[in-house]
């Protein structure tokens, strides 16, 4: 079990390795960030000055030592467009980002058990069928457009909802949030739900489908012969068992829900992470490009590590495959 | 394989059996039409459209933004109005429907050849061909894919080209995971044996005995991979770093009309989005309806 355990820790570290030299040649290989960067009035000392500022007069492989060493000292180079350090730039975006995606995250239980729950018990009910059809269109629509056509409806038509920005913001532990606001959740409502929009339809489906296998199942039928009351049989007997699958589910999509709030940012102009690598990416502001990519790399990589170990302490069979 | 039960009417062969199946679902038929429709629409659009979306001396930016049913000046209607440079955006969506499908239909394609050529190999050698193929294949598929391509296309940068490749390296996994699960099965397979005691040359089991047999569930994973990379085109292009400004995809087209919604300028980016959805709402269908037919599991 150790030694397993170590050998996936060095793996991840391989990864890691091989990502920061794909990261960062990739990057460095196309475009001039002297050209965007420096104005075409620039004399060609001041040119000189700032290309030796940055560091970019140095060979690639030079460039990648630097790089490494500076990362391995937290220090991811200092953006070009903001002139702050790259890695508290995107520590400053980062709550904003995480509090979206969590929202997100809990929206997909609170919309997606009881809707699936309620398709699970009513498969053959106009309204089941009625679910199943939405989260259809919860995977194939293009969640970019749907921000757009929330906006539409919530912010232009109906004006219930301020459709850009984050909102008022309140301090706790030393960050600003939106959720401790009331003008900040109401920033919020709208990209939490299209971020969610797909998770959403995910747990419905994987919520009706363990309602559908679980109900005919002796300890259900045991449970209503007992005479329990069927609220109760559906909250705690049918509820309880399908829940694992559910929430590890939603907790491996969390990752996931992060990477995309890049698009869900980019439609609400909310100030996280997301947006900030697409602005970076737009006027290729190199440093900033390299730490988010490395950060989410690193946090991906710690998820699935985490999950494999979670999931080789609870399930023996999983176990025993990597010891055959 | 065919079997010839009674000399009934039309004999019944594999294709036909395959035809009937799948058009036991009307979804999947109705997928089917739509998409077809989607098809020609795009293909025929220089012929179609009133006006080359392209061509700037076509357009007259005194027509710009133009709600839907407005007249033109050169006497037709834009029949679902106009974007800021003018555009009529019917012609601009039927143009943007051609780049959208070239982009998923191609890569989905190229990915195809990629993946399946790979999953055989990694299946058909096995070995330390096998274990690398498959942990790429596994990290790959451990990110996401929009973050899969944002780092490519943050290294290349944009370009028509750029998002065909960003979408190949994204795809390729998914079919060589797929061909190889399938390939793993069918290589145990008596045929296989009689090829190898033939002494065929390995290139020749691999792709005209293999192959074949492993190409139902490498269909339906293509279906599934041209919806897939269809959308993921779409929000790259909205992202800014697809397809160029200069020839816009469906992405592109609804991105344009961003600014313009908060002003109640709604069809610019509608329509566009509209198209998408139908897009890849039919391949869907026809999609899972494939899935359904070519699944062995599910029959008998």
């Amino acid at each position: 079990m150790l030694t397993w355990i170590v050998r996936r820790l060095f793996q991840a570290f391989f990864v890691v390795v091989a990502m920061t030299v794909i990261v960062f040649v990739g990057v460095h290989v196309i475009g001039n960030p002297v050209d965007i960067l420096i104005s075409p009035e620039a004399d060609q000392a001041e040119r000189a000055r700032i290309i030796a500022e940055m560091g970019l007069d140095q060979p690639l492989w030079k460039q990648y030592f630097f790089f490494v060493n500076d990362v391995l000292h937290g220090n991811m180079g200092r953006s070009f467009v903001f002139n702050e350090p790259a890695l508290k730039l995107i520590g400053s975006r980062m709550p904003a980002t995480l509090e979206l995606a969590v929202t997100a995250v809990l929206f997909s239980i609170c919309f997606g058990v009881p809707l699936g729950l309620y398709a699970g018990l009513k498969p053959d009910s106009v309204a089941g069928r009625a679910i199943m059809a939405g989260s259809i269109l919860g995977f194939s629509l293009p969640s970019f457009w749907v921000g757009l056509m929330l906006i539409m409806t919530f912010a232009v038509h109906l004006g219930v909802l301020p459709s850009t920005g984050r909102g008022e913001t309140a301090a706790m532990f030393g960050i600003q949030w939106s959720f401790l606001t009331w003008d900040g959740l109401r920033h919020m409502f709208m990209p939490a739900l299209n971020l969610s929009l797909f998770n959403i339809s995910l747990v419905l489906r994987l919520t009706r489908a363990g309602v559908r296998e679980t109900l005919p199942m002796d300890y259900i039928k045991f449970a209503r012969a007992k005479g329990l009351t069927p609220r109760r049989v559906i909250l705690v007997h049918v509820l309880k068992n399908i829940m694992i699958p559910v929430v590890t589910v939603v907790g491996l999509e969390l990752g996931s829900t992060i990477a995309f709030a890049v698009v869900t940012e980019s439609v609400f102009a909310w100030p996280g992470m997301g947006k900030l690598i697409i602005d970076s990416i737009n006027v290729l502001d190199r440093p900033v490009i390299v730490a988010y990519l490395m950060m989410i790399v690193l946090l991906f990589i710690t998820i699935n590590l985490v999950v494999d170990i979670i999931y080789t302490i609870l399930d023996p069979r999983v176990r025993l495959e990597t010891k055959a | 394989m065919s079997t010839t039960v009674a000399p009934a009417v039309r004999e019944e062969t594999p294709f036909r059996r395959f035809v009937s199946e799948f058009a036991a679902s009307k979804l999947a038929l109705v997928g089917l039409v739509g998409f077809t429709i989607i098809a020609l629409l795009a293909i025929l659009a220089p012929w179609i459209t009133p006006q080359n979306p392209y061509d700037l001396a076509q357009l007259d930016i005194m027509d710009g933004r133009l709600p839907p049913g407005s007249p033109s000046m050169a006497g037709y209607t834009y029949l679902l109005g106009t974007d800021d440079q003018g555009r009529d955006m019917f012609s601009g969506m039927l143009y943007g429907l051609r780049i959208s499908l070239m982009v998923g239909v191609g890569s989905a394609l190229f990915a195809a050849v990629v993946g399946s050529s790979l999953g055989l190999l990694a299946a058909y050698v096995g070995g330390r061909t096998d274990t690398i193929v498959m942990r790429i294949v596994d990290l790959q598929l451990s990110f996401p894919s929009i973050l899969v391509a944002l780092m490519i296309l943050a290294a290349l940068g944009k370009g028509v080209m750029n998002v065909v490749f960003a979408l190949v390296m994204v795809e390729w996994a998914y079919y060589a995971r797929t061909v190889r699960a399938t390939a793993m099965v069918e290589r145990r397979r008596e045929y296989i044996e009689a090829a190898e005691c033939l002494a065929l040359p390995y290139r020749r089991i691999m792709f005209y005995h293999l192959l074949p047999n492993c190409l139902p569930p490498l269909i339906v994973i293509a279906t599934q991979q041209v919806a897939r990379a269809i959308a993921l085109e779409a929000t790259l292009s909205f992202l800014g770093l697809g397809v160029p400004i200069t020839e816009p995809s469906l992405g592109l087209l609804i991105a344009n009309g961003y600014q313009y919604m908060l002003s109640g300028k709604y069809w610019i980016s509608f329509y566009p989005g509209i198209a998408l959805l139908l897009t890849i709402v039919s391949i869907n269908l026809v999609g899972d309806q494939l899935r359904d037919v070519l699944n062995p599991r599910l029959k008998r």
